[in-house]
């Protein structure tokens, strides 16, 4: 949007109707004026939560970008002299294989640490695709309404009256190489409905604040309206419902591998999967995919639940 | 009151047809075909597939193909035949849809019970011990996946202490159903939790317990009237959508336990291209969750009289 930012240098700071949030309550403490995002960021450093999930999710990218700095070993080639060795001794932690070898003779660790790639991509690859589908929709929704929302909301119940796990299984069961582009397809298919409620909720409370007018007074093109005065309005719910989604997206993707649905490779969900059929000999296959699955999605349904917090004035 | 339902009802009817077709639609577009299932690698003649394809009416155009369905599904009951046992999708309904309703009732008994019990306590004691304890429980049943908490479960109490049936046998048996109904309800247990807890928390602070408190009444009756009916409008619209969810989740608790009920239909006819039996068990499952919807609407107005439907 070129002329956008043009048309925002010229009018500068004078700018009446500016994107920021209006500051008129907090105009009589000038030295505590802060907008939502500063009040949220002030909040969020104090929360023992956001520290927790912020650490858990960085070292969760390393490990999706470099698994090499945490392991040596392939998790594709077995040795199947190997197969269901299992390294219980305390000795053995920190060894390369100290997590033991699966029934191909794979070490469960390198398997571990490269399954992260999939279920990271997934999780991130959903969550845009979503916000952005459920945003366009919700923004357009809630700012036309009259015929426009009604037909956009009636196509969101439909969307959301389809449990999702059989929505995304059908169309999984078509394609015979899932790639994480396909399985991220799927899941955002069935999975904007969500943000597209929040989005015009949103939407229709902001739209009739006096800045948002002014700016139609003024004559400014529906697009501005939209993204530079509306949104920034309606990001924070939407952003809370996106951090929550994360963590509940990669678990989806999970547990389509599980029924067999999911993606084709090294992921935590197939080899939990695999696991669970020699859950009688050799526990510790299915046991070390399930934590690393488990901590994940905790790690980011705190993050969500720490930025809740922070952007909800309703919990200070 | 019987205005506002019928207005309900009527908007019901766009969504109904339309998650029908969705869902129709992507069966049928996605490649597959569940005739050329019925046959091995050798494939069958050319000329019985085509009659049999006829004889089911998949040579027709997609959307003629869905008319007819959505004709005999409302004017006859009549779901349609099973491709591949050639039995009647009512019959094969009539079979898994019970052992399923009673699955996710024990489900929904155990999530609305104990989530609306740990959501009170938490709330009533918002920032201390009891509460952080129920966040970190809560948080822990969302982030373990259904079918991770299924093998631990097993592992734990079928396998190591022999207490449960590893799998479910006679499905009209509610102790073999215990543990698959715990972890179906898991998920929605915690959000039922948190739910409760946050709105009790709030609500406690409203003026009118303050007046109720100070007029007098005993603490249960502040609770379990004055504050209890202003808590749970939110939890009830979670619960209504929950029902839905639950029968749709019990695919992978079905399977884990190997439960022959509406989730194992639902999975092979998915896996075998069976349009015909998966789009009737989609429509009732759509169907169940608008129902639930509307009650859970017609469901504020009883408990908060400030609610009133034209």
């Amino acid at each position: 949007m070129p002329d956008v930012t043009k048309t925002d240098v010229k009018t500068g700071a004078a700018d009446p109707v500016g994107a920021t949030p209006p500051v008129t309550a907090t105009a009589s403490t000038p030295e505590k004026a802060r907008s939502l995002w500063g009040d949220a960021w002030a909040d969020l450093r104090r929360s023992w939560i956001f520290l927790v999930s912020s650490v858990l999710i960085l070292v969760l990218l390393l490990i999706t970008f470099f698994p090499g700095w945490f392991t040596s070993e392939d998790p594709i080639l077995g040795d199947l002299a190997k197969h269901y060795l299992q390294k219980p001794r305390l000795s053995d932690v920190g060894s390369a294989d100290w997590l033991g070898y699966d029934q191909q003779g794979r070490s469960v660790f390198a398997r571990v640490i490269y399954g992260a790639r999939a279920s990271i991509a997934v999780g991130f690859g959903t969550t845009v695709v979503v916000t952005v589908l459920g945003g366009l929709v919700g923004m357009i929704a809630g700012y036309f309404g009259g015929l426009v929302d009604s037909i956009l909301s009636r196509l969101t119940d439909i969307f959301f009256g389809i449990p999702f796990l059989l929505g995304t299984m059908v169309i999984l069961n078509s394609f015979q190489e899932r790639t994480t582009w396909v399985v991220i397809g799927a899941l955002g298919f069935f999975g904007w409905t969500q943000v597209a409620r929040v989005m015009r909720g949103a939407v229709i409370t902001t739209k009739q604040a006096d800045y948002v007018q002014a700016a139609k007074a003024l004559g400014a093109s529906t697009p501005r309206i939209m993204f530079r005065h509306i949104l920034p309005n309606t990001l924070a719910p939407v952003i809370v419902v996106a951090t929550i989604s994360l963590g509940v997206y990669i678990s989806a993707e999970a547990t389509l591998s599980f029924l067999g649905l999911g993606l084709s490779g090294v992921s935590w969900g197939n080899d939990i999967s695999d696991g669970g059929n020699s859950i009688r000999v050799a526990q510790w296959i299915m046991l070390y995919p399930s934590i690393m699955l488990s901590i994940t999605v905790l790690a980011f349904i705190m993050l969500g639940e720490a930025v809740r917090n922070a952007l909800d004035p309703k919990m200070r | 009151m019987g205005r506002y339902v019928a207005r309900r009802l009527l908007q019901m009817i766009p969504v109904f047809f339309g998650t029908t077709l969705l869902i129709f639609l992507m069966v049928y577009a996605l490649p597959g075909d569940p005739v050329r299932g019925l046959f091995g690698d050798k494939g069958g003649s050319p000329q019985v597939i085509a009659a049999l394809r006829h004889e089911y009416g998949l040579d027709q155009n997609i959307f003629l193909q869905y008319y007819h369905y959505m004709k005999g599904i409302l004017l006859h009951a009549d779901f349609g035949t099973q491709i591949a046992s050639g039995r009647p999708v009512t019959d094969v309904l009539g079979d898994a849809f019970p052992v399923t309703l009673r699955l996710a009732s024990l489900a929904f008994v155990i999530e609305v019970v104990l989530g609306i019990v740990l959501g009170i306590v938490a709330g009533m004691r918002a920032g201390k011990l009891a509460d952080n304890a129920v966040l970190l429980v809560s948080l822990l049943l969302i982030s373990v996946p259904v079918f991770v908490l299924g093998f631990i479960l097993k592992v734990v109490f079928a396998f190591e202490l022999n207490w449960l049936p590893p799998n479910v046998n006679d499905s009209t048996n509610y102790n073999e159903l215990l543990m698959p109904a715990i972890v179906l309800a898991a998920a929605s247990l915690a959000y039922v939790t948190r739910l409760t807890r946050t709105s009790v928390a709030e609500n406690l602070r409203a003026d009118y317990i303050r007046t109720a408190i100070a007029k007098g009444l005993p603490k249960s009756r502040v609770v379990g009237v004055h504050l209890m009916r202003n808590s749970l409008i939110p939890v009830i619209t979670y619960l209504g959508t929950d029902i839905g969810a639950l029968m749709g989740g019990a695919v992978v608790t079905e399977g884990l336990f190997n439960i022959q009920g509406i989730g194992g239909t639902i999975y092979e006819s998915i896996v075998r291209r069976e349009g015909t039996t998966l789009v009737g068990l989609v429509t009732i499952l759509v169907l169940v969750y608008l129902l639930a919807n509307l009650l859970v609407d017609l469901l504020y107005a009883v408990l908060d009289p400030r609610i009133r439907y034209a």
